[in-house]
């Protein structure tokens, strides 16, 4: 088991690298200077130099990847060239945002999708199979960004139940900050619930025609135990891997959520960057984004490792 | 005194195709410390007739005559009846042990789950148990292995670990389906002896199902020989080996063992043509297309069991096999 958390650890460093090399030369190699970009109105020669110098820009990529990747392992991420904000500062403010709303929205995603999906599979072809079969279609064809601006209009401005946008953050105003966010999260993790109900509803049914879901009937045991015990617990393997996959979009990709509620997080925070080529925001909103990507995929082959003892030996022994 | 007695026993499957007849009129007797082998080629009702017995048969199937255990009708029963009846009075092994247990839970815990749902038992204590039972089917270090997992130990092992779940609460009737066909021949004789030794020790009735003569033959005290949903043939193993009645029987047995060897590799003999898939069991001998001996009488009325109920030799055959095995070539 610590052989294998081993090399896990190891390859997630070096593909955690190459990923942010591949973006940093990537933007380097984008059509346009960015010293023009920076220099605003004085493009004379002397100004570009001199921001060339100070960005680094004279450099070859190779030195400047190399402060990057210095300065990043030591915490800098530079400042934004908009608005000379520390982008450390920038995040720090934003990720708990999104953090936060991702989590939720997951929780919830995963509760109520392996909930309705276990249903679905154990009553096959009866009315409650319709029911989440029908929600899961719902779920599935309502685009987010309709049914928020929905909710806004009529839970928020209409009622005023909640909170039509902003954020307030936890530690300031526990139950101020969980108002604002209820609605993004209930739109955001209903719809993810679906992916989620549909991928339970099809491993459940395999699960109950293994030959061990057989047995565990044979031995007479009471259905719950049958279900929860035997058949879950296998399908959860292939779930994980679904609500792994789920987090990490979330995480960059709660944007339109974040938009309509008006919440200031990460996904804001990368939409504002790229319309304003803001490279270094730009760049650190990839590397976090491949950190939780990376980070992820670790934890989800942890939870694999958990559920199914047969990947733990097959670690240990490489 | 018979443990379980079954008569008439017919399973229905709705098919979306219409309906499929797959057990017929199917009647069984197992006394105490018996072993009744039924043996029939694949796809003959072998595992329907087991499964239906304690109502582990999907929704699709209707099943309908008569099993009753030890004075209690187990057909139609109430599910809660019948739950307590599984794993604690029948008890059942399947072929494939790898995929039989559960691949993300040690043996031990699938063991002590018999034993905590029926029994009660504490966690604890159902695991000190699994341990003994562990030992009794003959795994070595017991105490090491019910912690492993299913993938950690051989299709023999794992087998054992079957039986041991399955004989954990002492049912009375231990069903024991192809228990051996997924194992190496070395390994299956082992099998058949923790099988013949649980019945010593522990008074088990075993049914086992097998397609395979040579397994009958090394284990079987009674047997019972299945075509198409049907009982063709009930006989001591002795009395089937030496004088088959049946012509399906005396088919099977063309290139057979001798009873009381140790089970080797004879599978059934080919008999030309093919199992029929039956819609409606049919006023007939299912066999008379791939019989040679068939006459018209044969397609136009039943043949059954004779003597019907009992427990003596019978064929269901209007015109039975009359030479002794051997007598004629
Ligand atoms: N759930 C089911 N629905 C329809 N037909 C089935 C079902 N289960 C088994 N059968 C059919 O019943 C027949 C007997 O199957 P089975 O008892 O498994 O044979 P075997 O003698 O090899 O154990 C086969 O033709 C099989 O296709
Ligand atoms: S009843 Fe007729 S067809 Fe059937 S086995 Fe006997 S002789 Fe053959
Ligand atoms: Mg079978």
């Amino acid at each position: 088991m610590r052989g294998y958390l081993f090399t896990r650890a190891w390859q997630s460093l070096l593909t955690l690298f190459l990923a942010t090399a591949v973006v940093f030369l990537g933007i380097r190699a984008l059509p346009g200077d960015p010293a023009l970009a920076l220099a605003g109105e004085d493009r004379s020669p002397e100004a570009l130099a001199a921001i060339r110098a100070e960005y680094g820009l004279d450099q070859s990529v190779f030195v400047q990847f190399g402060r990057f990747a210095w300065n990043a392992v030591r915490g800098d991420l530079g400042t934004s060239t908009r608005t000379g904000v520390e982008v450390t500062a920038m995040l720090g403010t934003a990720l708990p945002v999104t953090i936060e709303l991702a989590l939720l929205a997951i929780l919830l995603a995963t509760v109520l999708g392996v909930g309705a999906g276990t249903v679905a599979a154990v009553r096959r072809g009866r009315p409650a199979e319709w029911l989440a079969n029908g929600l899961a279609l719902i779920g599935l064809s309502v685009p987010h960004f309709w049914l928020g601006l929905v909710a806004i209009l009529y839970l928020s401005v209409s009622t005023g139940l909640f909170p039509a946008s902003g954020f307030v953050p936890f530690l300031d105003d526990p139950v101020a900050n969980l108002h604002h966010i209820v609605l993004p999260v209930v739109i955001l993790g209903t719809g993810l619930s679906a992916v989620i109900m549909r991928q339970t509803r099809s491993s459940m049914l395999d699960a109950l025609g293994t030959d061990y879901v057989r047995t565990a009937k044979a031995k007479g045991l009471r259905p719950r135990a049958v279900i929860g015990r035997h058949a879950l617990r296998n399908s959860l393997i292939v779930v994980v891997t679904i609500v792994g996959l789920q987090l990490g979009a979330l995480i960059s990709g709660a944007v339109v959520t974040e938009q309509i509620f008006g919440l200031p997080g990460f996904g804001k925070m990368t939409i504002d960057a790229v319309f304003q080529r803001d490279y270094p925001v730009i760049q650190a909103v990839v590397l976090v984004t491949a950190t939780a990507y990376i980070g992820i995929n670790f934890l989800v082959d942890l939870l694999y490792s958990l559920i199914d003892p047969r990947i733990r030996v097959g670690g240990a022994a490489a | 005194m018979s443990v379980l007695t079954v008569r008439d026993l017919s399973v229905v499957f709705r098919t979306e195709t219409g309906p499929l007849s797959v057990v017929d009129k199917v009647d069984l007797s197992l006394d105490a410390g018996e072993i009744v082998g039924v043996v029939g080629e694949s796809g003959c009702g072998k595992s329907v007739t087991a499964m239906s017995l304690t109502g582990l048969l999907p929704s699709s199937a209707n099943v309908t005559g008569s099993a009753v255990l030890d004075g209690t009708e187990l057909i139609g029963a109430p599910e809660s009846v019948l739950r307590r009846v599984r794993g604690r009075e029948v008890a059942y092994i399947f072929q494939e042990p790898m995929s039989s247990l559960n691949p993300v839970l040690t043996v031990g815990r699938q063991i002590g789950e018999v034993l905590r749902v029926h029994e009660g038992l504490k966690r604890r204590d159902a695991r000190a148990r699994a341990v003994e039972l562990l030992a009794l089917v003959g795994i070595p270090s017991p105490a090491h292995r019910v912690d492993n997992y299913p993938h950690q130990l051989s299709g023999g092992m794992r087998q054992r670990v079957m039986i041991a779940m399955a004989v954990a609460c002492g049912p009375k009737v231990l069903v024991a389906d192809e228990p051996t066909t997924a194992l190496d021949v070395t390994v299956q004789a082992g099998i058949l002896d923790v099988l013949r030794d649980l019945r010593e020790r522990l008074g088990t009735s075993v049914l086992v199902i097998t397609h395979d003569l040579g397994v009958i033959a090394d284990i079987a005290d009674r047997v019972l020989v299945m075509y198409a949903g049907r009982i063709v043939e009930r006989a001591g193993v002795h009395d089937l080996f030496a004088a088959p009645r049946h012509h399906y029987t005396a088919g099977l047995l063309a290139a057979s063992p001798v009873p009381g060897e140790h089970a080797g590799t004879h599978r059934l003999r080919e008999i030309p043509g093919l199992v029929p898939v039956l819609v409606t069991q049919p006023d007939a001998c299912t066999f008379a297309e791939r019989c040679a001996a068939a006459e018209d009488d044969c397609r136009v009325q039943e043949p059954r069991l004779d003597p019907p109920g009992g427990s003596g030799h019978g064929a269901a055959c209007w015109h039975p096999v009359r030479q002794r095995r051997g007598a004629a070539s």
